[in-house]
C-alpha cells in the first residue's frame, strides 16, 4: 500500500501511461496510422454495457485497442441551471437526480453546503439518520454495480442475487420515507420526519442479513476462474497515475492508495463509528471488485453502529429549530399566526442563505463528491457546480485501456462504476 | 496573490498570468498533488435586478429589493466578470484544501492546468462548453457535454432560459 506522506513510485508499472499530449484521449501511433488494419469501431452511446449513453470511439489493431476517445454528454439535462431558478429549498430535489444510484450522497452535499453557508447546527438524530441512509445507500449503489458488472461478463446469475438485496434496501427506504428511490427526505437543518416506529427494528433484520448474501456473492465470483481471468491484470490504474488523473473512491483504493474521506476528514458523525478501509494494491478490475465487496461489509457495520446510537434517541428533535429556515411543525398551522407565516414564507419565496461560496465533498459511492456552491444573500442559489466522481472516473479510460483488448473493454468500463447521468448532469 | 479565509476554507486569488507558476507551488511545495475539481461562475449582473436568482412577476415587478436578496446590503461586488475556482487537495492527514481563484471578463484567456493536473482535461473543456472561457494551452479544447456545433455557452447568467430553437438533425 501506498503510504499517504509521500505516494511511492506506481507498484503497478513504472513511469506512467497517461497519454500524451492529451491525458484522456488514446492516439493512434504514427506508425500504425496509414496502415489498413486499424480499425475503427463506434461503441454506443446506446449500448446495454454503458450503464447510460457513453460513446467510446475505438480504433482496433486487430484485437488491440490503439486508440480511443470517449463521448460524453447524451444525458445532459441542465441540472445546475435549473438549480439557479429555484429557490434553495425547492433545489434540493434536484441533486438526486444527477446520481441516480447514491441519490442520498447527492442530497446530502448539496444539503450541507446550505447549512454550512447558513451556519446552521444540526441535531444528533439527523446525523446520525443520515449516515444511516448513507451507507444503505452505498451498499445499494455496489450492488447496481456487482449485479451489472458482472451481468455484462456474463454472470448472470450474480444480478438476480444483488437485486434480491437491493430490493430489501429499497423497501427500507420506502418504509421510511415513502419513495424508494430519490428519498427527498434531508431537509437544510436535518431530516423532514422523525423515524417510524418499526424501522430500525427492519434495518437491523437487515444488517443481520446482509453479510451472507455477501458471503454469496463472494462464494460465486471470488475464485470463480472465468471471473478471475477475465478481471485480473486488466484495465491497470498505477496509483501516481489514478492521483494525477484525480481518480478517487474505489477505484483510488483499488490502486493502493489509502484514501477515504469519511477517514481523513470526517464528516456527520463517522470519527464515532468502528470501520476499515479496504485498500488493494494491484490497480486492475479484479482489485476494484473486491474493494466494492469490501466497502459493503464495512458499510453494514457503520449501518450496525448506526441503529445502536439511534435506538437510544427515541422522542430527540429530529430538525434544528430555527424558524427562518426549517419548516414548522404541521399541528402549529392551525393555531399559531406567526407559524403560518413562517410556512408561507418559506414555501414561497423560500430561505435566503448568506453571502458566500463554498465548497463541500463527501465520500460517495463513487469516490469525492463535492458540491461548489456560490450564494449572493438571496434566495436561490447564484451558482451550483457538482464534482462528479463518475466524470472524473471516465477521464481514466484512456490509460486504463491502453493495450487492452476489445474483449476487456466492457470489464473496464463497468469497473469504472460509472452514472452516465452523473457525468453529463 | 490575494488569500482569504471563509467558512474554514482557504482562497487564494492569483493574477491570471502567474496561474501556472502557482499551481505548480502549491503542486510540488504544498503538496495539493489532487486536482478536485475546476468550477467557473459567471457574475454577470451579481446585485442587480431582473436577472436569475430573482421572484419577478408577469408586470416585471420584483417582489425582492432587486439585488439585497432581503439583506441591508448589496453582495460585494467582484472584480471581473468570470472567476475559475480549482479545488485542491492534498492527500495527507486532515485532508488540507484550498482553493485558487482567478477572474476574467469575457473572452480573456486562461492559462491551462493540463500540464499540471492532468485530470483538468475535462474540467476545462466543460468550463469552456458551460461558460465560454477560452484556455490557452489546453490540448483539446472542444465541446463537451453540448454538441460540437451548438452556439451559446448555457450556463451564462445572460443565456436565454426556455424559447431555444429546437434543432434537427440534417437541418442547414
Amino acid at each position: 500500500m501506498a503510504t499517504l506522506e509521500r505516494p511511492r513510485a506506481a507498484p503497478i508499472y513504472s513511469g506512467t501511461r497517461i497519454p500524451t499530449p492529451v491525458p484522456t484521449l488514446l492516439q493512434v501511433p504514427d506508425a500504425l496510422r496509414d496502415s489498413e488494419d486499424v480499425l475503427q469501431v463506434n461503441f454506443g452511446p446506446n449500448h446495454p454495457s454503458t450503464h447510460g449513453v457513453l460513446r467510446l470511439v475505438a480504433d482496433l489493431n486487430g484485437e488491440q485497442v490503439v486508440g480511443l476517445e470517449a463521448i460524453v454528454g447524451y444525458l445532459h439535462t441542465g441540472f445546475e441551471k435549473t438549480m439557479e431558478q429555484k429557490t434553495w429549498w425547492k433545489a434540493i430535489t434536484y441533486p438526486e437526480r444527477i446520481d441516480y444510484l447514491s441519490f442520498q450522497y447527492n442530497e446530502l452535499v448539496f444539503v450541507l453546503a446550505i447549512e454550512r453557508l447558513l451556519g446552521l447546527e444540526v441535531p444528533e438524530k439527523a446525523t446520525w439518520t443520515r449516515m444511516l441512509l448513507c451507507e444503505l445507500n452505498r451498499i445499494h449503489s455496489h450492488l447496481v454495480w456487482l449485479g451489472t458488472a458482472a451481468l455484462e461478463l456474463g454472470a448472470i446469475s450474480m444480478f438476480w442475487y444483488s437485486f434480491r438485496e437491493r430490493e430489501q434496501i429499497l423497501d427500507l427506504f420506502e418504509l421510511l420515507t415513502g419513495a424508494r428511490m430519490h428519498t427527498r427526505y434531508f431537509q437544510a437543518g436535518g431530516i423532514s420526519e422523525d423515524l417510524p416506529r418499526g424501522f430500525l427494528p427492519e434495518v437491523r433484520r437487515f444488517v443481520d442479513w446482509m453479510p451472507k448474501a455477501v458471503d454469496d456473492y463472494e462464494g460465486m465470483l471470488t475464485r470463480n476462474q472465468i471471473w478471475l481471468e477475465r478481471t485480473r491484470g486488466i484495465g491497470l490504474l498505477s496509483a501516481a497515475d489514478a492521483i494525477a488523473l484525480g481518480q478517487s473512491g474505489p477505484v483510488l483504493r483499488a490502486s493502493g492508495v489509502d484514501w477515504d474521506l469519511r477517514k481523513r476528514a470526517p464528516y456527520l458523525a463517522y470519527d464515532e463509528v468502528y470501520f476499515d478501509v479496504p485498500v488493494y494494491p494491484n490497480g486492475d478490475v479484479y482489485d476494484r471488485y473486491l474493494v466494492h465487496m469490501d466497502e459493503m461489509r464495512q458499510s453494514t457495520r457503520i449501518v450496525a453502529q448506526c441503529v445502536d446510537r439511534l435506538a437510544g434517541m427515541e422522542g430527540q428533535p429530529w430538525i434544528a429549530d430555527d424558524r427562518k429556515v426549517v419548516l414548522p411543525p404541521r399541528e402549529e398551522l392551525h393555531t399559531s399566526m406567526e407559524s403560518l407565516i413562517h410556512h408561507f414564507k418559506i414555501v414561497t419565496e423560500g430561505y435566503r442563505v448568506p453571502e458566500g461560496e463554498i465548497y463541500v465533498a463527501v465520500e460517495s459511492a463513487r469516490g469525492e463528491l463535492g458540491c461548489y456552491v456560490v450564494s449572493d444573500g438571496g434566495p436561490k442559489p447564484w451558482r451550483v457546480k457538482f464534482r462528479a466522481p463518475s466524470f472524473v472516473a471516465l477521464e481514466a479510460t484512456a490509460t486504463c485501456m491502453r493495450d487492452a483488448l476489445i474483449a476487456d473493454f466492457i470489464a473496464i468500463v463497468g469497473s469504472l462504476d460509472t452514472v452516465m447521468g452523473e457525468v453529463d448532469r | 496573490m490575494e488569500t482569504r479565509e471563509e467558512h474554514g476554507e482557504t482562497t487564494v486569488v492569483v493574477d491570471t498570468p502567474r496561474l501556472a507558476e502557482a499551481c505548480l507551488h502549491l503542486r510540488d511545495e504544498l503538496g495539493f498533488a489532487f486536482l478536485s475539481d475546476l468550477a467557473a461562475t459567471d457574475y454577470l449582473g451579481w446585485g442587480e435586478p431582473g436577472v436569475a436568482g430573482y421572484i419577478g412577476t408577469a408586470g416585471g415587478r420584483d417582489l425582492n429589493t432587486p439585488g439585497t436578496g432581503g439583506h441591508a446590503r448589496l453582495p460585494v461586488a467582484k472584480p471581473k466578470r468570470f472567476s475559475i475556482n480549482l479545488q485542491l487537495l492534498a492527500l495527507r492527514h486532515g485532508a488540507p484544501r484550498v482553493r485558487v481563484q482567478v477572474w476574467v471578463d469575457d473572452g480573456e484567456r486562461v492559462p491551462s492546468v493540463v500540464g499540471v493536473w492532468p485530470t483538468a482535461d475535462w474540467h476545462e473543456r466543460e468550463a469552456w462548453d458551460m461558460m465560454g472561457i477560452p484556455f490557452d494551452g489546453h490540448p483539446n479544447l472542444k465541446r463537451i457535454l453540448m454538441d460540437d456545433d451548438w452556439e451559446g455557452h448555457p450556463l451564462r447568467k445572460d443565456y436565454p432560459i426556455g424559447g431555444e430553437p429546437v434543432r434537427f438533425s440534417g437541418e442547414e
